[in-house]
């Protein structure tokens, strides 16, 4: 255990040349805990399910690449937008000669699986950020970043996509900050309840849920369009990941341990 | 480390005990209160299963929406369905006026009724939804008799935890707990937006449960069974739409 580094150590021995410093062992050994346990599971479990709900979703969205707003809306109904692909039901009109296989028996079945695995996952990631700290220390920005012209200067940094430097492996910056709360307390939350609101047995239960969202078809719609947010997400997520180093940083997700002699530079 | 390793091995070792003895526990009690569907069991039973438990016990006593009238679509759609064949005709001929349906199974009067007979009975009307699997809506006022009137009528006996419906769709037969099968708004549906329930819409008969998906509202309804367990229908998994890859319970 003795490869754990303090904090306060960190910076002092992040030198480039990688030279030990008093007795403690050579950089390139220096290996230490980047993120918890409890983190790496649930991340790579968001994974899994995520990945399963987007295929599943978009094989349920073929069975009726139409949207609506408010609480009904079918193939008698002018749509609010469609997508000209071919659908897997002969009844909707799509312009094609040809009706693609349903697949939506074994979608709708591994959809719900999947979002159980979520939830379920998403609850003990939030259960853990409240109660270790994890939120405080690593997701929630200084006050003091918050202002306009901060926000502005990270924000225009952001945009330029730059190679990470070596040091921001070890925390997360201003904007990654606040994509990250944006995806876990708004965009999951949104996508989980407007899911929920397509289910008629929950919205017996639980009817002010489907009123927030405007109707059966809005909840259906805003599900369609936070999963697209959720996507774009995952691109840049990804996209930001191999800028700053796929091996280490994904290493990291798995082992836990930040390498740094394999950092790129 | 050996000695953490130790006890992490007995910590572990006895958290996994408690993990599945619990776990077993769990699964008697869900048993016991009605809370496993029975396509439980494949790759899918796991979150099968908490979906049923979960809407069942928050929706037991839970009421579908009702709309207002200036709501009801009017554009309803409904899926086409196959040809329905020769009696199907002759019975639409005549006006409908031989078509029956069966009552069996756990039954103290076993029964059979006529859609006069049925006309009799006290009556339900309620503006609901009905949403498909595949993600499209309408609303309509539907009008027919309470299921559970049915229900009482033939003595259904204390046993009895499924009613298994059967259509003129041969591959198209169902079931409902009774949760479903005794719900107020649950109807053998007669009538749509006060006509007679039109036969694109299942009519003369439809079971119409407008807590679950289309697909559990099976039209042309022509016999009721009432019954302890699923295991002698079909492949035993509750009713048609497992067996052809979708879930026996379309609360979802």
């Amino acid at each position: 255990m003795s490869d754990i580094l303090p904090i306060s150590s960190r910076v002092p021995l992040a030198t480039d040349n990688g030279a030990a410093i008093g007795t403690l062992p050579p950089l390139a050994e220096v290996r230490s805990q980047r993120h918890s346990a409890t983190v790496r599971a649930t991340h790579w479990l968001t994974t899994l399910a995520f990945l399963a709900l987007l295929v599943t979703g978009v094989e349920i969205l073929i069975s009726h690449p139409r949207f609506y707003w408010g609480e009904t809306g079918n193939v008698n109904m002018t749509p609010l937008f469609s997508f000209h692909i071919p659908s897997s039901r002969g009844s909707v009109p799509t312009g094609y000669g040809y009706v693609l296989p349903d697949q939506n028996g074994w979608s709708r079945y591994l959809h719900f699986q999947s979002a159980w695995l979520l939830v379920l996952t998403g609850l003990v990631y939030v259960a853990y950020g409240i109660f270790k700290g994890h939120f405080r220390r690593n997701l929630f920005p200084d006050a003091a970043d918050l202002s306009p012209g901060r926000l502005a200067k990270a924000i225009a940094a952001q945009l330029h996509f730059r190679r990470p430097s070596k040091e921001s492996a070890w925390s997360y910056n201003l904007i990654q900050r606040l994509t990250y709360l944006l995806v876990i307390f708004v965009l999951f939350p949104i996508i989980i309840l407007t899911g929920l609101s397509m289910s008629p047995a929950f919205n017996s239960a639980f009817p002010f849920v489907v009123a927030i969202f405007g109707g059966r078809q809005s909840a259906r719609t805003l599900h369609f369009f936070a999963s697209v947010l959720l996507v774009i997400f995952l691109l840049v997520h990804v996209f930001m990941v191999f800028l700053a180093g796929f091996r280490t940083r994904v290493g990291a997700m798995i082992t836990g341990r930040l390498t740094r002699s394999k950092e790129r530079t | 480390m050996n000695k953490l390793t130790r006890r992490k091995l007995i910590m572990t070792g006895l958290a996994t005990a408690a993990g599945a003895g619990g776990l077993a526990v769990a699964a008697k009690l869900a048993a016991r209160y009605g809370l496993i569907p029975p396509d439980a069991g494949g790759l899918y039973g796991a979150g099968e299963t908490l979906t049923y438990a979960a809407q069942r016990l928050l929706t037991r006593h839970s009421m579908a929406r009702e709309f207002a009238p200036n709501q009801i679509s009017t554009n309803p759609f409904a899926n086409p369905v196959d040809p329905l064949g020769d009696e199907f005709k002759h019975l639409q001929t005549g006006g409908f006026m031989d078509w029956r349906l069966s009552v069996d199974g756990m039954a103290a009067h076993p029964a059979s009724f006529s859609l006069t007979e049925l006309k009799t009975f006290p009556s339900h009307t309620q503006i609901t939804m009905n949403g498909c699997e595949e993600g499209w809506t309408y609303i309509a006022e539907w009008t027919g008799v309470p299921l559970s009137h049915v229900l009482n009528l033939v003595g259904a006996l204390p046993e009895v935890r499924y009613v298994v419906y059967r259509s003129f769709q041969t591959d198209w037969w169902d079931s409902l707990d009774m949760a479903d099968a005794l719900h107020p708004q649950t109807l053998l549906c007669l009538g749509m937006n006060g006509r007679e329930l039109p036969v694109e819409f299942g009519g003369p008969l439809r079971m119409r449960v407008p807590r679950q998906l289309g697909y559990k509202n099976v039209k042309y309804i022509t016999k009721l069974t009432l019954t302890d367990s699923l295991k002698s229908f079909g492949k035993g998994l509750g009713s048609a739409s497992p067996e052809g890859g979708y879930a026996w319970y379309a609360g979802i």
